[in-house]
């Protein structure tokens, strides 16, 4: 509750909001016991007296009436309709949503119609109706505000009731015999009573302003008795005359509704987890660069693409999580390479660094170059980064459910993703998205061609993806898990086509996975990734062969055999490093059974060895079996 | 999609004669006599119970409705005794009215509130998104009628730039160009709260789907960060903007009412006022009624729309 507080008057806003409220709400209730003069008195002689007359800080109304006195006596009877008609509709709104919720069925059916009838209606016909039924008079308008807002609590509520309905402890109520009654009250009630305060503190703002608004129409308060909305009704009449009697009420309601407003945003966001973790922040363009060290000194035999001692972290709020530590790794055109590692391990952000794709905020790049033919891209103007993205350097992406835009034609997705570089037609593009559908191997690319991505299967879709990573002929493509979500069948034809388009074309690969029998089939070689960093690095088939480093056997040891099924699947021991505090040694040594004080204190370097590299001081050595570390 | 069109108007009369039963259970409450009402406290028994019997009052209350909704599917909403004349042609009459002045409002508050929620979105915690959010929370804390006052006071009174109220200029107006110089104030004050209702919905709508997957698609494609806002962010962001903007229009329908009263313009909202200070039963029945279903059907429109930008929505 204290952290609730305190977080609600971090947000400056609301915190004004409460304190413009509270004072308000203060001298409301003060009014009585205050030297006012009585707010029904008329004094015609004096009507219409500017602000600042003596005996009226702010003036006479046009029944020479002291404002001031009306102000607070209307203040008073406005704030406590408001909150009257809140109480009734939020009570009468949640005893319906409860019923409809909890027993469901037929009752909830044919209650929830009812509320959507009422929904149907722009508010205040309905308020309209009633209060023509009823007559004019404050208590009708009353009745009429909370009964146009009995429908919204009751859909809230409802849904709420719903999902608690259907837990366990509800059915554990029920089992003790409790009969429904009971539950509902001891069980049910006290877990939607927050929504129902909340949806309360959203509303009651709303209603005071209906009320006032049914005041205004002279539907409401009827005279000599006034609220803020009955009292800029009758000012309306001499609002060229003597506006004082229109702006005092009317700022009156404003601040109460804007205090409210304020108050209720506050609440909102200090109970919304996603806004405290900066979940609702809009990721740039590109990634951030916050260069720590000096730029690393190119290399000579960089490769098509060279990424150089890559830093990449997620700064949110004091915390700083290493995603990407000190990463180097090159890749000449033809080649494959691939990127292993448990999620978590950093293997993504290493690649979405290259073009700058990481989320940003909370994403920044804290150091290194990633070199594309030479050139920085980590330093690149926007521009720069945005004509090589997708030109020269490709990505596909893992879930292409998620990563098609689901409104648009995957056609004009295809052709978008040339437009973007070239100026092309728009029979053009469709031609050439046809082409790219045909190269992939999608039957009957022309019909194709104008589905939209839900319309497709998974294993479609992801050569769709690939399709459109190829569509500029880059230099590179960039494979951040592309076969995970399919089945096996599936997985093996888009490797195969991958593969083959490596040949045909002279692609360099960066292929991401966790999967040692993609990197077997594909990769002539690959980096292992651990807590952020490689820890080993070699040519596949020498890896594969004899790993070196534990971390490296340990999850080899993890992939089944095909046809080895009695074989013990081993499980590495613990847990991947949280990247927010890694250990100052090597961050396999909790669960590497090597490990010994030396791992713990102090960095390992990655040791280069003729074309294998390697972060470990215990390496496992020639034994080819993975076993042989157990 | 004309199947589905038809299929939505076909769902959609359960609905409207909901809203018919609702309404006239509502006037069935009524206590007291309506022929009393009308006629005066005066008026002799023999009158009253002869108006009774015209109006068809002294039937059955389940019969009474049938031959409501009877008389009103022929067109017939009967005869407003306070304005003697059908009920029906005095609503057409006023609603035109009130469709152009919603209407206008409607179309700025949704233009306006989308371009403003998109701007901010674009550049959160920027100048312009700080600007635009302290706005709109000004916005939607004033009344619409008090805002409408002081428009009238500082735009009409003091600046003389429009005129105070109405609809048309009594002598030498009934021109377009005469109709938009009454149409800004009001259009303008009743499009306020709306406007920051969208711009508000249309901000935290774009920041969800900027987050997404395909957002960075687009980006890895290259695609121009200013297409990647415009068009892929808002396309996505429209599928959560539009029902918005189908409950909005209720509001501005509502906050008509207000303002027709404010800017004396001749439309329905000020004509159901009216009638219910006279008791004019009839046409606050029937204006009621009328006014909703229109809204029913607008709502209609907006899930066509819905349903013609989002193709994941089976047809």
């Amino acid at each position: 509750m204290i952290a609730f507080l305190k977080l609600l008057f971090r947000n400056r806003l609301a915190g004004l909001g409460a304190v413009v409220l509270a004072a308000i709400v203060i001298l409301v209730l003060i009014t009585p016991i205050l030297p006012l003069p009585d707010p029904d008195v008329t004094a015609t002689a004096d009507r219409f007296k500017r602000p600042f007359t003596d005996g009226h800080l702010l003036g006479t109304d046009h029944l020479g009436r002291d404002l001031l006195s009306r102000l607070l006596w209307g203040t008073r009877l406005s704030l406590a309709i408001g909150i009257a008609a809140a109480l009734i509709a939020a009570t009468i709104g949640s005893a319906i949503g409860i019923v409809a919720g909890y027993f469901g069925g037929r009752i909830d059916n044919i209650i929830m119609r009812g509320v959507d009838m009422l929904m149907a209606f722009p508010y205040i016909l309905l308020a309209l109706a009633i209060v023509a039924a009823l007559g004019p008079g404050l208590m009708n308008a009353l009745i009429a505000v909370a009964a146009v807002n009995v429908p919204f609590f009751a859909r809230n509520i409802r849904g709420v009731t719903v999902t608690l309905a259907g837990r366990e402890f509800i059915d554990a109520a029920r089992l003790a015999g409790l009969g429904h009654t009971r539950i509902i009250l001891t069980e049910i009630l006290p877990n939607v009573l927050p929504v129902i305060v909340i949806a309360m503190s959203t509303t009651v703002g709303w209603m005071i302003l209906e009320t006032a608004g049914l005041s205004f129409l002279g539907l409401g308060s009827q005279p000599p008795r006034a609220d803020l909305g009955s009292m800029l009704g009758e000012a309306r009449a001499a609002l060229i005359t003597a506006p004082h009697t229109s702006v005092v009420p009317g700022v009156m309601i404003f601040l109460i509704v804007m205090s409210i407003n304020l108050l209720g945003d506050g609440v909102r966001d200090a109970l919304d987890p996603r806004l405290r973790s900066g979940a609702l922040t809009r990721p740039r363009a590109m990634t951030m660069v916050d260069r720590e060290a000096p730029l690393p000194p190119a290399r000579d035999d960089t490769g098509l693409l060279d990424i150089q001692n890559l830093s990449t972290e997620f700064r949110v709020g004091p915390r700083v999580y290493k995603a990407v530590s000190d990463v180097s790794l090159s890749v000449q055109p033809g080649e494959c390479v691939g990127i292993i590692g448990e999620s978590g391990s950093g293997k993504s952000v290493t690649a979405l660094s290259v073009m700058g794709l990481v989320a940003s905020p909370p994403g920044v790049i804290a150091g290194g170059a990633v070199r594309f033919q030479g050139e920085d891209l980590v330093r690149a103007s926007y521009a720069t980064l945005r004509q090589r993205r997708g030109d020269r350097v490709a990505y596909i992406f893992q879930d292409p459910l998620a990563t098609l835009h689901p409104l648009y034609r995957i056609g004009d997705q295809l052709a978008e993703a040339i437009r973007a570089h070239h100026p092309i037609g728009r029979a053009e593009g469709r031609r050439r998205a046809v082409e790219l559908l045909t190269a992939v191997r999608i039957p009957n690319a022309a019909a194709r061609v104008d589905a939209y991505p839900h319309q497709l299967s998974g294993g479609m879709r992801q050569r769709v993806g690939i399709a459109m990573a190829l569509a500029n002929d880059p230099d590179v493509i960039i494979a951040d898990e592309p076969t995970t979500a399919l089945d096996v069948t599936v997985q093996a034809q888009i490797l195969a086509l991958l593969d083959d388009l490596r040949r045909d074309r002279g692609l360099a690969i960066i292929f991401i996975t966790h999967d040692f029998g993609v990197v077997a089939q594909l990769c002539d070689r690959v980096a292992v990734m651990y807590g952020g960093r490689i820890v080993e690095q070699g040519p596949t088939a020498d890896v594969l062969a004899r790993p070196r480093h534990p971390y490296t056997a340990r999850l080899m040891a993890c992939v089944p055999e095909l046809g080895g099924g009695r074989r013990k699947l081993d499980a590495i021991p613990g847990l991947p490093p949280a990247v927010d505090r890694l250990p100052p040694g090597c961050a396999f040594a909790p669960r590497c059974d090597r490990a010994q004080d030396v791992c713990r204190n102090g960095a390992i370097d990655l040791v280069v060895e003729g074309d294998r590299a390697l972060r470990c001081h215990f390496p496992c050595n020639d034994t080819a079996a993975a076993g042989a570390a157990t | 999609m004309g199947i589905y069109i038809l299929k939505r108007l076909l769902s959609a009369i359960p609905v409207l004669l909901g809203i018919t039963v609702i309404v006239f259970l509502i006037m069935a409450l009524i206590p007291g006599d309506p022929a009393t009402a009308i006629l005066g406290s005066y008026a002799t028994p023999e009158n009253v119970e002869k108006l009774n019997r015209d109006l068809g009052l002294d039937k059955p209350l389940v019969q009474r409705y049938f031959i409501w909704l009877g008389n009103m599917l022929q067109g017939d909403f009967g005869r407003s005794f306070s304005l003697n004349r059908p009920v029906l042609d005095e609503i057409v009459e006023r609603f035109n009215a009130t469709l152009i002045l919603a209407g206008t409002a409607f179309v700025l508050a949704s233009l306006l509130g989308i371009l403003a929620g998109v701007v901010s979105a674009a550049r959160q915690y920027g100048f312009a998104d700080k600007l635009i959010t302290f706005t709109v929370l000004i916005g939607i804390s004033i009344p619409s009628f008090f805002l409408g006052m002081m428009m009238i006071l500082i735009f009409a009174v003091n600046l003389r730039w429009l005129p105070v109220s109405g609809m048309y200029a009594i002598y030498g107006g009934g021109d377009l160009p005469d109709l938009l110089r009454h149409l800004i104030m009001p259009a303008t004050a009743l499009a306020v709260v709306a406007t920051g209702v969208i711009a508000r919905m249309a901000r935290s709508a774009m920041l969800e789907v900027l987050r997404q997957d395909y957002i960075r698609t687009a980006r890895a494609k290259g695609v121009p960060e200013r297409r990647v806002i415009l068009a892929h962010a808002l396309k996505a962001a429209m599928v959560s903007i539009i029902p918005v903007l189908g409950l909005q229009a209720g509001f501005v329908l509502s906050g008509a009412v207000y303002i027709e009263i404010v800017f004396q313009w001749p439309g329905v909202g000020r004509m159901l006022v009216d009638a219910i200070l006279k008791r004019d039963i009839l046409l606050v029945q029937g204006g009621v009624v009328f006014v909703a279903a229109c809204y029913v059907l607008f709502n209609i429109a907006v899930d066509v729309a819905q349903s013609l930008l989002d193709p994941r929505i089976k047809t």
